[in-house]
């Protein structure tokens, strides 16, 4: 059962450290650092089942939580719905396209399929700017009507962060709960030799493309959350490529096809990033950082921080996921 | 009876080389069929043909009376055919009770991840890799990964297994050891399509034989009446009267 399993708990008690830590004293800095760590950790753990499992990389991960940012977005001002049905709509839409995507670009391997992902967020991009519905380039502005709701903008803030921090613990849930079933299995084994996979009957095509689709829900609706926050969006920050490129960082950093390395690897990534910034000298330093890390992970740990940690104490496996 | 497997004029060209062609034979129920030929024969080829790694250009393949002409690797499987690599394909980092549990769950019984765990061990005891359970695949010997190799295919419960030389690069003693396993696959029922290079054990394995050559059936019959057929001496060594001069020893 998963409540005997330590890493349930594990989970639990850093999804009750996020909600409470930023109350003490109203932090509100501390819940803006840790917000960004929960949207870091839902995209690193989605992108981990099509990476880490699946053995797909996908760089273009971030267009599921740009098309999602815009579709809540779009649902809120537009249509005037409220932010719950707006994210999820947003998440079912964002999955919906991800499936028919996937059944065409996952046809390709390695680095073509690479290629493709960044493809498509560069024509999603070029899709939205070229939209009118969507305000084209000029992006969407929110009115802050639109907090009043939520109980006006201050305590919306609140709402949103513990929403995104729920979103986060469900995306480790689900990374879990997608690894230990049949459907995970099959991912693995597609991972490490598709053509051996599909000979014992593993449904390749099938399975590609479903965790295509469900890698998207998650990350669509932490979109919704996020620029509905920021109370406009834009194409550049929507499908920013950057992002992509840190969530595949972050999950190597802390070992991919492990549940819980995405999200350690996302919470040190996102204080090193913190940290960093604040330095003068050195605007978007961490960029440069990232590549180092990635360099050195790839050469030397490619386990990751997990690896790393398995092969110390072969007996943390136990315990951890 | 009706064959478990039945070819049926299969061809099938790349670019300008003709693999196989017009290829016809079948394989009955708990049938041991051998397939051997020189090296190039198309003998790998016809086992891709047969579990839709390949599409056939020309002709029929039809398992268990359905016709499976073309359906893609995942589908056949789930027919109940299961194949050995000729080079061994495990999962390597995942462990080999896992390994054997792919096999097992989306076999031919596509069963649920508990009870394919138990199929799962089962074969792999069978094989022999009791001891080696939880090991990582990467950690087997060569002939470990042969006997994963057909776990993982045994695991899906198939009824017919095509066998590409899991005897190839086997010291004589793991050789003894992996024929004791597969009499002991055919003791289950279990139909076998095998391509081996070591005649001895070929011989003394199959039932029949069919015999290729140049992607053409060269010969098919017994054992015994194969092995002193002149065309089939001729195409492995060259010169149809030599088995006789070897026979009758120097002058």
């Amino acid at each position: 059962m998963i409540l005997r399993r330590p890493f349930f708990w594990i989970v639990a008690i850093v999804i009750l450290l996020f909600a409470v830590a930023p109350t003490i004293g109203n932090n509100v800095e501390l819940r803006e650092s840790l917000l960004l760590a929960a949207v870091y950790i839902t995209l690193a753990s989605n992108l981990n089942m099509m990476l880490g499992y699946a053995g797909y990389v996908n760089f273009g991960s971030i267009v599921f939580f740009g098309l999602g940012g815009y579709f809540c977005v779009y649902f809120m001002s537009a249509l005037n719905w409220a932010l719950v049905p707006a994210i999820l709509a947003g998440g079912v839409a964002v999955s919906t396209l991800a499936l028919c995507f996937g059944f065409g670009i996952l046809r390709l391997r390695g680095v073509y399929f690479a290629l493709a992902t960044i493809g498509v967020n560069e024509a999603v991009m070029a899709f939205v700017t070229n939209f009118g519905p969507w305000g084209g380039a000029t992006g969407i502005y929110l009115s802050t009507e639109l907090f009043q709701p939520l109980g006006g903008p201050a305590r919306a803030l609140w709402t949103i962060y513990y929403v995104l921090v729920g979103v986060m613990g469900l995306s480790m849930y689900l990374s879990y709960f997608v690894k230990v079933s049949k459907f995970g299995l099959g991912l693995r084994a597609i991972g490490q030799n598709e053509d051996a996979a599909a000979v014992l009957g593993v449904p390749t095509p099938r399975y590609k493309a479903l965790v295509y689709s469900l890698s998207a829900f998650l990350p669509a609706i932490a979109g919704g959350l996020y620029f509905f926050k920021g109370a406009y969006i834009q194409p550049p920050d929507a499908f920013d490529l950057q992002l992509s490129t840190e969530a595949l960082v972050i999950t190597m950093l802390g070992g991919q096809g492990t549940v819980m390395g995405p999200a350690l690897g996302a919470y040190l990534y996102e204080e090193l990033r913190g940290w960093l910034l604040t330095s003068a000298t050195f605007s978007n330093f961490q960029l440069v950082i990232a590549g180092v890390l990635l360099l050195i992970i790839v050469l030397f740990a490619p386990g990751g921080l997990m690896g790393w940690l398995y092969g110390r104490w072969p007996r943390l496996r136990r315990w951890l996921e | 009876m009706t064959a478990l497997l039945q070819i049926d004029g299969v061809s099938k060209q790349f670019g300008g080389l003709q693999a196989v062609q017009a290829l016809s034979f079948t394989v009955g129920k708990h049938e041991i069929l051998g397939l051997i030929g020189p090296n190039g024969a198309g003998k790998s080829t016809v086992f891709n043909l047969i579990n839709g790694v390949f599409a056939p250009d020309g002709g029929r393949v039809r398992f268990r009376g359905a016709d499976i002409t073309g359906e893609p690797p995942h589908r056949v499987a789930r027919h109940g055919l299961a194949r050995t690599h000729q080079i061994v394909q495990p999962f390597m980092t995942m462990t080999v009770l896992e390994n054997c549990t792919v096999g097992a769950c989306f076999g031919r019984q596509n069963l649920p991840l508990a009870r394919a765990r138990e199929t799962a061990r089962e074969m792999a005891v069978l094989v022999g890799l009791e001891d080696r359970l939880e090991a990582p695949a990467s950690k087997l010997t060569i002939a470990g990964k042969k006997r994963l190799e057909l776990a993982r295919a045994l695991a899906a419960q198939p009824m017919l297994l095509l066998l590409d030389e899991v005897l190839a690069g086997l010291n004589p003693t793991e050789v003894e050891h992996m024929i004791g396993i597969i009499r002991a696959i055919r003791e289950r029922g279990i139909a076998i399509l095998i391509i081996e290079h070591l005649m001895q054990a070929i011989m003394s394995l199959s039932d029949r034989i069919v015999v290729l050559n140049s992607g053409r059936k060269l010969a098919e019959g017994l054992p015994a009446e194969v092995a002193v057929n002149p065309a089939v001496i001729e195409a492995y060594l060259g010169d149809p009267d030599l088995a006789a001069k070897l026979r009758s020893g120097p002058r």
